[in-house]
Formats: C-alpha cells, structure tokens, sequence
C-alpha cells in the first residue's frame, strides 16, 4: 500500500484542518479550562464533528456509519493534535466504535452504534486501576449474580470518564489478579446503579475520571465478547486508541515544530534572527527528522489496522514508543527554543507540552510499548 | 493476472533458474561483493556467472534504459525485482559507484555519446568508477577545490590532488571536480570531467582506515590528460551535477539505516541468551536493542513515504539529507550495540565475523558523502528555511 494518503484522506485533512483551525482552535482548550467547563469540550463543537461524519468514520454503513478506516480516523486525530481540541473523538468514536463493531452483539451494536455514528453517544474505555498502565493486572472483580453480573472495583484515567454515556469496564470473572486470562469486559451504563464517576483535573485540562464500582448489578447481555475471554478484544480496543494518540501526538508535534521554526525567523538577540545560529538550527532539524520518522511509523500502523487488525500490535506498540517520545521530544525543545515567553501561561506552546504528556502517558508510555515491543519480539 | 503479477512469476522462474546457490548466501564481508572492472579476479565462478547473467538481462542497472544497458524496467517492476532478490537472499550481482553514483548523473546530464560510451560498460561491470570529489583543503566545503583543469585546444590537462577517494587504486576511471575558473565565484568555476586512470598523470597512495583496510587513496593528477568530449555538460556548470550526484549517493549512503542484516534483536539474543522470563541476558542491552528497532522500523516507512511522495509529486527533495543523517547515525547506534552485544569476543581484531573492523568502519557512514552536520544545515536551510547570517 503506498505510503501516501489517498485523496479522499487528502481532502478529509484539508476539511479537518480548515475546521479545527476556524472552530476549535487552542483558543477554545482555554476557554474551556479557564471557564472551569462542567463538560470539559465544547458540544457545539461535537455535533458539528458528527454532521462532518467524523463520529461515524469507523461505524460500518449497515449501522449509519461511514466506514472510512483507521487512516481516515488518524487524519482527523492528527488534526485535533494540532489544534489540541478537546472531544470524545478518540475514546468514542475510536475506540468505543471499535469495541462494538468488531466485538459486539447485533443486540449490542444495533443499541451503540447508530448512537455513535450520530454524536448523540459517548463512550469510555475504564481500564487501568494502578499507577501505570497494565491492562491485565485487573482487581475490579465481576461476580455471577442472578442471571447476570456484580461488579465491584475502581478505576482511574479514564480519558471522558465523566461525560460518557456508557462505560466499557475490563473485569476479572476468573484467574489471578495479573492473569490475562479471566479478564472480561462490559459495557456499563452510566447511571447503573452503584457507579460513581469523579471527574479529576488533569495538567492537560481534558477529561479524565476515576470511576467506583459498587455492587453495580448487570444482565448476562452486558457482556462485550466471551466471557473470561476479554483479553484479546481489550487489547484490540486499546491499540485502535493508542493508534489514534500516536496521530493526534503527531499532529501536536509537528504544530510545536512549526511554531518554534516561525518564532526562529523572528526574534533577535546579539543583532542576529536566533534561527541564523546554528546551535538552535541543528536542534530544529533533528527534530524534523524525528518528526518525519514518528509521521511515517504513524501512517504504516493506521495502515496495518485497516489492513491487517489482528497483526498490528508490535506496529502499534513501535508507533506509541516512538511518537510518544518524538513529541515530548518536541514539545520541550519548543519551550526551550522560545526562551522565557515559552513558560507563560499566555503563549499556546505550555498547552502542547501538557496534553502531550497525558497522551504519552495514557493506555501505555513509551517505555511501556518499548518493553512490549520487546516482548512480542521475544526478547 | 495483471501484467504486474505475470512479471513475478517470470521473474521468479527466472531467478530461480538462473541464481547459483552460492549467490543465495548472506555475504560474510566487504570481500563477498563483487566490483567488477577491468582489473577484477571473481572470486569464484558463481560470482562471474551471475554477474554476466544479470547483465544479459539488463538486472545489474533494472531501470536504466534498454539502449544503455539496462532492463528498461518501470518503478513496479524494478520493485518486484527487489522483492523476489530478496526472497532467495540473492546476492547483489554487481557493487558500483558506476551505478549509484555516476549513472544517474549521466542519465540527466550527460551528452548521447557519453551515455553510449560509459553507461553499458558500467551495467556490465566492464569499468569501475572512483568518485574523486574531496581534496585536503575541499571537505565538507566542497566547492572551494583547487584541482586545475586547462583548455589545451584539443584536451584538457589535470594538475591537483584529490584524497580520501574511495578505491581510487583498484578503480580504472575517475569523475572528478575540477577548477575551470579561478577567477569566478566558487560554485561558478567548477566543472564535471570523466578521466582514463590508465596514464602516468595519474597515481593513487592507499590510506589505511582505523578498521585495518585501505579502502581509500590519496589521488594525484600530474599532466593528468582528459578528452575534451569527456567533459560532462557545460563548462563551469559542474557543481549543478556533482550536487544531483550528491543526492544519489545520499540515499545510497542512508539506505544503510534499514539494516539489511539481520535484526539486531535477534543476534543480541543469539549472542547472549534469555533469562528464565524470556527476556534479553541484558536488561538495559535489551531496551536499547527495541529502540533501535523501532527506530529502524520507523526509518524503513519513512524510506518508503519518501519515495511514495516523490512518486506522487508531493515530495520534499532535501530530504535525502534528512535520510542521510539518521539512516547512518542509527546504523553508528546499531554497531555500538553489536559490540556491546558481542561482548569480549567482539574485541578481537581477527575474528570471523569482523565485527570490530565493522564497527569502526561504520563511523565513516556519518562524514562520508556529507558529514551529518553538514546535512543539518542543508535541512535547516532547504526544508525549515532558516536564514542564514
Ligand atoms: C570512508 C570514507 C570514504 C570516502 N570516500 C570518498 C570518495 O570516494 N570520494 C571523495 O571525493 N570523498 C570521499 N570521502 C570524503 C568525504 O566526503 C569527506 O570526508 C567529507 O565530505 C568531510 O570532509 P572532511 O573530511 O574534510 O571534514 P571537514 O569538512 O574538515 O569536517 C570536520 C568536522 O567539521 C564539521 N563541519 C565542517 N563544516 C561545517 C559547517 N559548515 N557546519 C558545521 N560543522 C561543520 C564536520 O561536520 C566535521 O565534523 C570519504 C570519506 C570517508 C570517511
């Protein structure tokens, strides 16, 4: 498959970048925080994405979708890392549309999906309950009950957490806490009975939640896959997620990239354009060429997923270890390249360098993909 | 079956035919290639067959026009070649500066004489080139070379010196930069000349290497004599060619990164075992090996994107430079963690697989053919567009 974007991902970018830049800018991540925003995005901005059919880009037609794949969905990921708009995409249309279609009932996806397709659901993925990401160590438990589950646990860094609708929750109905077998997933709605979801206030100001479980009674038919056998499907969910950061991160460096190279052509200091000194050039250009290396990974995992889903996760692994540090990579180097004016609150560049983290960080950092990396090597 | 897929299953049927099985074997070291030339002695005679045989083809050079010796093939099907050389391991028939370097140059600039003359001789592995760009006072400033070159009516004479030119004593002709106009601009006064190697003006001293070899000579031009119809394109107008020629040898050079040998994981792993959780002897060893492996995976798909956007017209054409610098400074990272993979055995001078002299041969990969802060600045200056001061 040529490593270039089709034309109809082509134009789905300049359509998402005209968007974004008109309607969602960084200006509106601001706002947000500094209006304290109960939602923590902005809806207007959501139900204009959903008539775009950004919200249905995974959904399969016979579900009101428009099917585009995981390249299309990284185009428009890539494009928000750019602005560093604050929306549901990732964990809803990405990641929750991903759970259902390749996972879910005709009962389950015919109650999610068209509501997915439609902006008119969110979902959220409630997965990790430790410090680090480690999706089979799994505590909350889901005990048989009646003709169907009790769930008891807690969860935290659930990216959307607060806003969804429905939760995808990983639960233990079998084997050892750290065990991969035994693992099985639900999808919970938001006002069962028995689930509290606290919102937290993240550095990047996005949304993020921790989320207790007590006693949530569930039917049979709230099963996402097999039970004990939600390991597999779980993993698949969070790579089409960790696909998805891997672009918007792409997107976001790339944007510090620039920036810093437009501010390099200002400033002046000893009565030179800073970006005549070569100290500042060569940091700037190896940078770029780790920006082009992160983009390239990036663009062949999104490809693989479309491709081959079942075969992508070292691309997907190597892709989130790499761009995860290309652009924290980026995001400090623009800081230091924009001298003090980059440590205030008022210049953008600050945004880049929190989101950037919590995006590195969220369902496995670098050094996390690096050591699966590692291990779906076999070494 | 596409036109496309017929080519395969020829081409396979084809090599399997035509490929001796001791060309199918990983080369152990520089001393498997083959670099042709007037003065080579094959190894054995598999390499000699399949050299000739290739050539018949028009393989050795697959893209090159027919008329020039070439196979005349399209993009995809040179693609398809590549792919199933790979399949069987195949050997590289015929190793040349001829072919990455001087060939293309020819094929754009060059006159129908010079292409006629020179490029089947170089698709056949008849005549090795040496690439005589550098001088002691011309490094990563090229164009202020010094190397004189007089009109005397019917021929050109050479005077100057030339140095660190790549298997100048084992090659039998050179294209060189040489000096036309002292009086002109640097870039301006430069010329593109092909010249014999087989005259008295001409003799080379080898350089021994830190690796032990002596791939690369000191070149002398005394009286040096040179056709006048062996003067690549105009007169004064050389540094326009020897900058394209850059560019090829660029991605020559960083075609290095993708690490056509075996993956580094899988010889650390060879070479020092796995602990009881499966997992590399050597704890820091091993995360170091995986990033480099992702980084050599990332390189790889960015190889291919940079060719894809060259192909659809949407390429950035500085970025050979970027490939340039980190193809080699991530094959530097990889012989670094060869050598500490291979332990204390790797130390040894003499030793089977040359690890060491290959290691020390690898710093090169970042000065030659532009030094890796040389192609900063050209990516600061051609793709970011920072000012100069
Ligand atoms: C193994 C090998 C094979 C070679 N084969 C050939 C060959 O076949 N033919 C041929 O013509 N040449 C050949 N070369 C020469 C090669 O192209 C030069 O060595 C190279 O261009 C650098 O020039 P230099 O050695 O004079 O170093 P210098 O130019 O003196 O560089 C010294 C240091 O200064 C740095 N530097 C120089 N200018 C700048 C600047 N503007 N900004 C920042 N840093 C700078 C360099 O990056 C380097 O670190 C070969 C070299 C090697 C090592």
């Amino acid at each position: 498959m040529a490593m270039v974007l089709s034309e109809e991902a082509g134009m789905l970018k300049d359509a998402a970048k005209g968007f974004l830049a008109d309607s969602a800018p960084v200006s509106q991540l601001r706002k947000l925080r500094d209006t304290e925003s109960a939602d923590g995005f902005d809806r207007d901005t959501w139900k204009a994405m959903a008539e775009m059919g950004w919200t249905s880009v995974l959904v399969p037609e016979a579900h009101g979708g428009v099917e585009m794949g995981h390249v299309a969905a990284g185009v428009i990921a890539e494009e928000m890392g750019r602005t560093l708009t604050a929306s549901p995409f990732l964990s809803t249309a990405v990641m929750g549309a991903t759970a259902l279609t390749r996972f879910g009932s005709e009962a389950q996806k015919g109650e999610w999906l068209p509501r997915i397709a439609g902006g008119k659901a969110i979902t959220a993925l409630a997965v990790d309950e430790g410090r680090k990401h480690a999706p089979a160590h799994v505590e909350t438990r889901a005990e048989r009950s009646g003709n169907g589950f009790k769930l008891n646990g807690k969860k935290s860094f659930v990216a959307d957490g607060h806003i969804a609708d429905m939760l995808i929750v990983s639960a233990r109905t079998a084997g050892g806490d750290a065990e991969e077998d035994g693992v099985s997933l639900f999808l919970v709605p938001q006002d069962a009975a028995g689930v509290t979801i606290e919102r937290a206030s993240m550095v990047d100001s996005r949304n993020s939640a921790r989320v207790i479980l007590d006693n949530v009674e569930l039917n049979a038919d709230a099963v996402l896959g097999d039970v004990d056998n939600g390991y597999k499907p779980l993993e698949a969910v969070l790579d089409a997620g960790r696909a998805g950061l891997s672009a918007e991160m792409s997107g976001s460096a790339q944007e510090c990239l620039e920036q810093t190279v437009e501010y390099l052509k200002e400033r002046k200091q000893f009565g030179e354009v800073i970006g005549t000194y070569q100290g500042l050039q060569h940091r700037a250009a190896h940078l770029y060429s780790e920006i082009e290396l992160g983009k390239s990974i990036v663009l062949k995992t999104l490809q693989t997923l479309d491709l081959a889903p079942d075969h992508a996760a070292m691309m997907v692994s190597a892709a989130k270890s790499k761009m995860g540090s290309v652009a924290q990579l980026a995001a400090q180097e623009a800081i230091q390249m924009h001298g003090g004016i980059g440590m205030t609150d008022e210049y953008d560049i600050g945004f880049f360098i929190k989101r950037v983290r919590v995006a590195a960080a969220l369902f496995g950092d670098t050094n996390y993909h690096t050591d699966k990396f590692a291990r779906l090597r076999k070494y | 079956m596409s036109d496309l897929e017929t080519f395969r299953a020829e081409t396979r049927a084809w090599l399997e035919e035509n490929c001796p099985p001791e060309m199918r074997k990983p080369m152990t070291g520089e001393g498997d290639a083959c670099w042709g030339g007037r003065n080579w002695t094959f190894q054995s005679e598999a390499q000699k067959v399949w050299l000739e045989r290739m050539a018949a083809k028009g393989w050795t050079v697959p893209e090159w026009p027919v008329e020039y010796g070439g196979g005349g093939l399209s993009k995809e099907e040179a693609k398809v070649l590549r792919d199933e050389m790979k399949a069987i391991k195949a050997r590289s028939p015929l190793m040349s500066f001829g072919i990455w370097m001087l060939g293309p140059a020819l094929l754009k600039f060059g006159n129908e004489e010079q292409k006629k003359e020179h490029l089947p001789k170089i698709a056949r592995g008849e005549i090795r080139w040496a690439q005589g760009y550098s001088e002691p006072n011309a490094g990563s400033d090229l164009a202020s070379l010094m190397t004189k070159c007089e009109d005397q009516d019917d021929h050109y004479l050479i005077n100057g010196q030339k140095v660190w030119t790549s298997y100048a004593d084992e090659a039998d002709w050179i294209f060189a930069l040489v000096r036309t106009d002292f009086d002109a601009p640097k870039h301006e006064g430069i010329s593109f000349v092909l010249v014999d190697m087989d005259q008295p003006g001409v003799t080379t001293k080898p350089i021994k290497l830190i690796s032990g070899k002596s791939p690369f000579c000191e070149t002398f031009f005394d009286d040096a004599r040179c056709e006048k119809y062996n003067l690549v394109g105009e007169k004064n107008k050389g540094w326009t060619i020897a900058k394209y020629l850059l560019t090829h040898e660029r991605e020559m050079i960083g075609g290095t990164g993708t690490g056509a040998m075996r993956p580094m994981g899988d010889i650390a792993v060879q070479q020092l075992g796995l602990n009881d959780a499966g997992q590399l002897c050597d704890p820091v060893l091993r995360t170091d090996v995986a990033r480099a492996e992702i980084d050599g995976l990332a390189f790889m798909a960015t190889m291919e994107r940079v060719t894809d956007e060259a192909k659809s017209g949407q390429g950035v054409g500085a970025n050979s430079s970027m490939l340039k610098y980190y193809g080699t400074e991530l094959n530097k990272r990889r012989f670094e963690l060869m050598m500490d993979s291979s332990g204390h055995d790797g130390l040894e001078w003499d030793q089977e697989n040359d690890v060491a002299r290959h290691w020390l041969r690898t710093k090169a990969n970042s000065i030659e053919g532009g030094t890796s802060e040389v192609q900063l600045n050209i990516i600061s200056k051609r793709i970011l567009n920072l000012p100069t001061a």
